[in-house]
């Protein structure tokens, strides 16, 4: 090689660092700086209210195992997730095959389903609350109209989670059904054609043989981000009911935020985020590798 | 093996006349073509017929049987599809075992995961894969069984879609231009292998292209269609020197036909110069068209192109050349009638055999033809049959 071409490439090579460099920032100050300072802070005792803290090594880990309320905390989690991911994956997997076949109104149906999707949840939330009122609320006065006994669905520690898991539904079943309705539409016409040809032309063959298996990546990305949808809850518990009542809705990023942001014990809030950053790793890594398999066609 | 009767068949799409009316019977065992450009309805018919789609009206006959009411597994048919249509997720093997599957398993056999309580079917199980193997082996793709579609090439793609059409023993076996993604070197040995296949199965092949060297290589019959109707139903061969109308004869040969309008007036026929006498036909002073094939044109006085002997009375045209395509073998010249500068002509010619270096072409030339290799049409562009051209005196005196 001669000498120019050389110092040509010695040049190039010095510019394209210059232009990954900013990313490269971005992506350290925006995600690895915060994940390793919370990591380090989760093995100390800071307090938000005071200046003096020191190394503790791993008693903040410790006492999450042995905390009764973090144990409360990941079983109302894991309630609400088992109630909220069947409901957030087979309902618009439904709604998204009705509306695909239909050749009339199909754009109006799409819009009113992703409606919710375009509302502030937050904003939303008071209106849920207010219909799900025990005593004014509409769906209650119906109940009782129809000569039900009234339901108390956010102030019973019986029925919360479920409340709470229907409110999160509805806001998320539009969104779903606009990834399962690319999803559907992506899959060639005439595979059904040739499943119709073969035999399959009953609708069961037609889903199991063809739209199941091909929808199978957008189904994997439907459950991965859903299920973290639900391990992330937090507006609507924080809007609604505070963890109220007698902890039945302190879910475990709500229990993170009362320990940091209430009780200012931001050591082990720290430890508490970490543990929640390891099991949404896990559903990525899943997504991933699943991903992965069915993508390969 | 079944014989295939259309009748009147009609369909419309919001308010777009596809089909007006075809009328095609297809014989046991034959090997039958349509042929058209996009949007003739070919497409649409095979549809059709397969089940696929549904008449507005007409009937479809299957060995006698009208079918027009059965879904597509009952009519036992087989659809070969253009982009094959194999189920990606699905390994060769599963791909082609999907009609036997369908047909012999009960539904909750076939449910995911049936396989594990329903070891009484293995008996079915094993006879299916059994099959497989014997058309996979006939199409030589046994070492591909276990294979992804995705991980196949597209002719081997093209025989598993075969595959699958064959191993049910299907009556009836529809091919919806199945050569089309093929690039144009396994174009012509799947063609062979299609037309091979025709010949060992003895089934009844419907087969649709818009390429007329598909359809005249390969078909018994060629069914040819223009906006829904069936223009001509005939063989290969007949189609080209015998065409009923004006648009079959520019629809088939490449290039297209020499047309040249003309005019009979006291028994004499004038076009693009030539005055010919004309006998026979309905009497009577008419504006026709009169057709020629491009290789029926004998060029005289070019370099390096072999010219055939004509037979019989012959004309001549003086031509302006304006652009030549070498095609090795052969050449086509475009050009334009001396006399008449907005008649176009295309002229396909031999090359000699012992003319090296490259052809020369005159700017201007004469082609001389045969007055029997003329084609007459009658201005509503149906074949005038029965007419014989002579040599007028004034041509003859050129």
């Amino acid at each position: 090689m001669s000498a120019p071409a050389s110092l040509l490439m010695r040049r190039q090579r010095r510019l394209a660092y210059w232009l990954v460099a900013p990313a490269v920032l971005l992506i350290l100050v925006i995600y690895v700086v915060p994940m390793i300072l919370v990591f380090a802070a989760s093995l100390t005792d800071y307090t938000l209210v005071s200046d003096y803290w020191e190394f503790v090594g791993l008693d903040n880990y410790r006492r999450m195992f042995g905390d009764p309320q973090f144990a409360n905390a990941l079983h109302n989690t894991l309630i609400y997730a088992l109630v909220f991911l069947p409901g957030a994956f087979f309902t618009p997997l439904f709604l998204a095959i009705a509306i695909q076949s239909r050749r009339r109104f199909r754009s109006f149906f799409e819009v009113i389903y992703f409606m919710p999707v375009t509302s502030t949840l937050t904003a939303m939330a008071l209106v849920w609350s207010a219909l799900m009122d025990s005593r004014q609320g509409i769906i209650n006065n119906s109940l009782q109209a129809l000569g039900l006994p009234a339901i108390n669905f956010l102030g019973s520690p019986d029925t919360v989670l479920y409340a709470l898991a229907g409110i999160s539904l509805w806001s998320v079943i539009g969104f779903n059904m606009v990834l399962f309705l690319a999803g559907l539409t992506a899959i060639p016409q005439n595979l059904y054609y040739a499943a119709a040809v073969d035999g399959a032309d009953h609708p069961v063959d037609r889903f199991f043989r063809v739209t199941w298996p091909m929808l199978a990546p957008t189904s994997v990305f439907v459950a991965v981000t859903s299920s973290i949808t639900a391990f992330k809850l937090f507006d609507v518990v924080a809007m609604l009911t505070q963890g109220k009542p007698a902890h039945a809705s302190e879910v475990f990023l709500y229990l993170t935020f009362l320990e940091g942001f209430e009780y200012f014990n931001m050591g082990y809030s720290a430890a508490l985020s970490v543990f929640f950053l390891g099991i949404i790793f896990l559903f990525a890594l899943v997504q991933t590798l699943l991903a992965d398999r069915a993508g390969r066609y | 093996m079944a014989r295939l009767e259309l009748k009147d068949i009609r369909k419309s799409f919001g308010g777009t006349d596809v089909l007006r009316g075809i009328d095609l019977d297809v014989e046991d065992g034959e090997f039958m073509s349509l042929v058209g450009a996009s949007g003739c309805g070919k497409s649409t018919l095979l549809r059709i017929i397969s089940g696929l789609e549904n008449a507005d009206s007409g009937q479809i006959l299957l060995d006698g049987r009208p079918v027009g009411d059965d879904p597509p597994s009952g009519r036992n048919v087989a659809m070969v599809f253009q982009d094959y249509a194999l189920y990606p997720h699905m390994s060769v093997a599963q791909n082609m075992a999907m009609p036997l599957v369908m047909a012999r398993l009960p539904i909750y056999a076939r449910l995911p995961g049936g396989r594990l309580f329903t070891p009484h079917l293995r008996g079915s199980r094993a006879d299916i894969a059994l099959q497989v193997e014997k058309v996979a082996g006939q199409l030589r793709i046994d070492h591909l069984l276990s294979r992804r579609p995705a991980q196949l090439s597209g002719g081997q793609r093209q025989r598993v879609a075969l595959g699958r059409a064959l191993v049910r023993n299907p009556s009836l076996f529809l091919m919806d231009e199945p050569l089309s993604n093929l690039d144009a070197k396994l174009r012509v040995e799947v063609r062979k292998e299609i037309v091979e296949l025709h010949r060992k199965s003895d089934l009844t092949f419907v087969y649709v292209t818009h390429d007329q060297t598909e359809a005249m290589t390969m078909s018994d019959r060629v069914a040819l269609l223009r906006h829904g109707r069936l223009l001509q139903v005939a063989m290969p061969g007949s189609l080209y020197f015998d065409p009923a109308t004006i648009d079959v004869a520019r629809f088939i040969g490449s290039p297209e036909i020499n047309l040249f309008p003309a005019r009979r007036k006291d028994g004499t026929l004038s076009f693009a110069g030539v005055r010919l006498s004309l006998s026979g036909g309905p009497m009577g002073d008419s504006d026709l068209m009169v057709a020629i094939r491009p290789e029926a044109l004998v060029v005289k006085g070019a370099a390096g192109v072999a010219s055939s002997p004509l037979e019989g009375p012959q004309f001549s045209i003086g031509v302006t050349r304006e652009a030549i395509e070498d095609l090795g073998a052969e050449i086509v010249i475009h050009g334009r009638i001396a006399r008449m500068p907005d008649i176009a002509l295309r002229i396909r010619a031999q090359k000699s055999l012992h003319h090296a270096g490259p052809v020369a072409v005159p700017a201007q030339f004469d082609v001389r033809a045969s007055l029997s290799s003329l084609l007459f049409f009658g201005a509503d562009g149906q074949r005038i049959n029965g007419v014989t051209a002579g040599v007028a005196q004034k041509a003859l005196a050129r």
